[in-house]
């Protein structure tokens, strides 16, 4: 079976059958990285060009571990090594790069929709992989795997999103697959860092971190943009860790199984405590592991060689 | 006598014969009209006036059509001087009397800006060798339109401006708008504001609200333009002199400038008709071509805007004619400027509104031609005898694609490509000269 779309933009665009390929797919690929030589000639003569406007290791790597796993070549274009500061736009930079045969283009950019907007002019295959404060559908493919892994299964869950909800990404791609598979999703924040209307999106709104713990099955915790200090949206990074830090006494208020997330890098002492960090609770760098096999199962479905 | 001498410049005598002519407050029904030497000379039917049956009067038949005093538009950007990419005042006023528009009053909007009288008279220069719609410069508030110091508005009033704005960059400091409205109330000027809060705004692109969270795009809040708009009316209270607001878009700024006409405040208003006829909804697919400030609201936005224009409390409707280059419109949504084409839609986008029963023809033709010539006392908006010969003949009931390839701007972006729409302009004639010509 294959993805029957050229591109994956958002999450917002998938059925729950094409989330579920994703992620039954990512399962079979997922023995690939346990081997000693961790390599399978699914896409080799494919070109995968990693095409990043705003700074990222953690995701990038994983994209290029992903391609390179699946013996495809990968190229890192970024901007500062680009002709972006020579004004060019993003299209005719894309286009450039489709021009070398590039199979798959991974877009990393700071302008919501900057992904849609490409796959409109190329017929390389994009892959979002974060478009402004819009959606960064991997993240939430990976996160509902690891998820799927410890409670093995989604519809019924309480899921607590925790922080600035209103500027990002993870937040609005998980919203949005988590509802389609019938999880309860809560989210909690200062009522500065959540965006008009979220309850249209399908959660029910917290302002107390407490309350919105009791019965949670997972949290996900977002990480704090420090640059946000300065545009009134919160007074300091002292009261917002007083509030909204997730400390070992706030987690014993959720179930006791409950596993806690973060899409990283994380800021130790802010949002998450060290102690639940590195707590069993904490599932954190499965996401990373997990997030190249589902990199890998998305190429793999959208290069056509499934 | 053979037409093809009435885009000459030499006066000639003309009559537009079998149309029904709308001219608002005035004629409403069955009527030719005479024109000799740039000039109305008689409405009715029939014509009293011998020399209507002279030999030499050029006969234009509007059989079928409606004939209406040329469109007067208190809102546009015509981008010449500086921005000569997106449009031209040559380029401009082609679009605007392919539109139907007659009378066209340009912001300050320029590289320069538009806040000394060798910019004015640039303009209007540019406009009389264009020969097709009479420019009516707008000059600045402030210089540069900073927001900080007065323009030289006597200077600006003296060499031609009828009306001063800092539109696109409001003036925020309310002191300064204070004394603009004080300082203009010697030269009988209107003053108009963008009300926008820049701060509430805060890099913003679209409507706020479920849309705009759905689509992870920073949104503009109703409270931006809602804010100044309840600032300009206190100020208006203060001075005694009218604030003209440019394109309301909510349902509070509709409410609120109701409101205060009732109290007797000396404030007019206007909508263009993007604000109408669509919604945030054509934003969707990050369409940069449905960006414009203020932006696309909701429905129930859109509603409001047109009780506003029934019942009176919106008095004119404005274009905010705003092209921009196809590369600027190709750039990512956030990025791409603010704007949208508006003279060669804006008369269907209006009789849209007499289609489907919530304006009467002469209610909409008013806030199209009389309204917004009496808000800025400019000599034009009517067909009585003595008025200047500017005329718009267009068949109400014919429907057209809207094409962007055939748009006489030099810019395309409009979010109406595409859609069919109900009116179109056949005729436009300036000083009596047939300066449009689409039969």
């Amino acid at each position: 079976m294959a993805l029957s779309r050229k591109d994956l933009l958002a999450i917002h665009d998938l059925s729950v059958e094409e989330i579920e390929l994703i992620l039954t797919t990512a399962e079979s690929l997922k023995e690939v990285s346990g081997r000693d030589i961790k390599k399978v000639p699914a896409l080799r003569g494919k070109t995968i060009v990693n095409l990043f406007f705003e700074p990222s290791t953690r995701t990038r790597t994983s994209f290029e571990l992903a391609a390179k796993r699946l013996s495809a070549d990968v190229i890192n274009f970024s901007p500062s090594t680009s002709s972006i500061v020579k004004g060019e736009t993003l299209i005719d930079t894309a286009r450039n790069i489709e021009s070398m045969k590039a199979d798959i283009i991974v877009l990393r950019h700071s302008s919501p929709g900057a992904a849609e907007h490409l796959a409109r002019f190329v017929q390389s295959s994009v892959i979002n992989a974060g478009d402004g404060w819009h959606e960064h559908p991997t993240q939430a493919l990976l996160d509902l795997y690891t998820i799927k892994e410890k409670k093995e299964k989604i519809e019924g869950l309480t899921i607590v999103i925790v922080g600035d909800v209103a500027h990002s990404r993870v937040a609005r791609s998980n919203i949005a697959i988590l509802n389609k598979l019938g999880a309860q999703v809560r989210v909690v924040a200062p009522p500065t860092m959540l965006p008009s209307c979220v309850e249209r999106l399908g959660v029910s709104v917290f302002y107390r971190f407490e309350d919105a713990l009791i019965g949670a099955d997972v949290i996900m915790m977002l990480r704090l943009q420090r640059e946000r200090l300065g545009q009134a949206l919160l007074p300091s990074l002292r009261e917002y860790a007083t509030l909204f830090c997730l400390t070992a006494a706030r987690l014993k208020l959720a179930k006791p199984e409950a596993i806690v997330m973060h899409p990283g890098p994380l800021n130790r002492g802010i949002e998450i405590s060290p102690e639940v960090a590195d707590s069993s609770a904490a599932v954190i760098l499965d996401q990373v592991t997990n997030g190249v096999s589902v990199r890998m199962a998305l190429m793999y479905l959208l290069s056509g060689s499934a | 006598m053979n037409e093809a001498s009435l885009n000459q410049a030499s006066p000639k005598t003309v009559c537009i014969q079998g149309g029904t002519v709308i001219d608002p407050g005035h004629v409403n029904g069955r009527a030719d009209v005479l024109i000799q030497d740039g000039k109305i000379v008689e409405v009715g039917y029939p014509l009293k006036s011998a020399v209507a049956q002279d030999d030499s009067v050029i006969v234009l038949d509007a059989s079928g059509w409606i004939v209406a005093p040329g469109l007067v538009d208190l809102h546009c950007h015509l981008r010449e001087p500086g921005f000569e990419y997106k449009e031209t005042i040559q380029t401009g006023s082609a679009s605007a009397v392919a539109g139907g528009f007659t009378s066209i009053c340009a912001m300050p909007n320029t590289q320069p800006v538009n806040d000394n009288a060798a910019i004015t008279q640039f303009m209007l220069t540019k406009g009389q060798e264009a020969g097709k719609a009479r420019i009516y410069p707008i000059g600045a508030i402030t210089k540069n339109s900073d927001g900080e110091e007065l323009a030289n508005i006597g200077e600006l009033v003296a060499a031609g401006c009828v009306a001063i704005s800092d539109d696109g960059r409001p003036v925020m400091n309310s002191l300064v708008m204070r004394r603009a409205l004080e300082y203009a109330k010697a030269f009988g000027v209107p003053v108009v504001d963008h009300c926008e809060d820049l701060h509430l705004t805060d890099g913003g692109c679209m409507n706020e609200g479920a849309v705009s969270t759905e689509l992870g795009m920073p949104g503009i809040p109703d409270a931006s333009e809602e804010v100044m708009v309840a600032r300009n009316l206190a100020l208006a209270d203060l001075t005694g002199v009218c604030v003209h607001l440019a394109h309301l878009s909510t349902a509070r700024s509709v409410e609120l400038v109701r409101h205060a006409k009732a109290q007797g405040l000396p404030v007019s208003a206007e909508v263009c008709p993007h604000h109408f006829s669509i919604t945030e909804e054509a934003v969707r697919g990050y369409q940069a071509n449905a960006k414009m400030n203020p932006p696309l609201r909701t429905d129930e936005d859109m509603k409001a805007l047109r009780q506003g224009l029934v019942d009176g409390t919106i008095d004119v409707i404005a274009t905010d004619h705003a092209p921009h280059a196809l590369q600027e419109k190709q750039l990512e949504f956030d990025t791409a400027p603010f704007g949208i084409v508006g003279f060669e839609t804006a008369l269907p986008l209006t009789l849209q509104l007499v289609h489907d029963g919530t304006l009467s023809m002469e209610q909409a033709l008013d806030k199209l031609t009389r309204a917004p010539a009496q808000l800025f006392h400019l000599p034009v908006g009517s067909l009585t005898p003595g008025s200047l010969a500017d005329v718009v003949i267009f068949d109400a009931q014919e429907e057209w694609v809207v094409d962007p390839e055939q748009f006489q701007s030099k810019s395309r972006n409009t979010p109406f490509g595409g859609m069919v729409v109900k009116g179109k302009v056949k005729m436009t004639l300036v000083d009596g000269r047939l300066v449009y010509d689409a039969r």
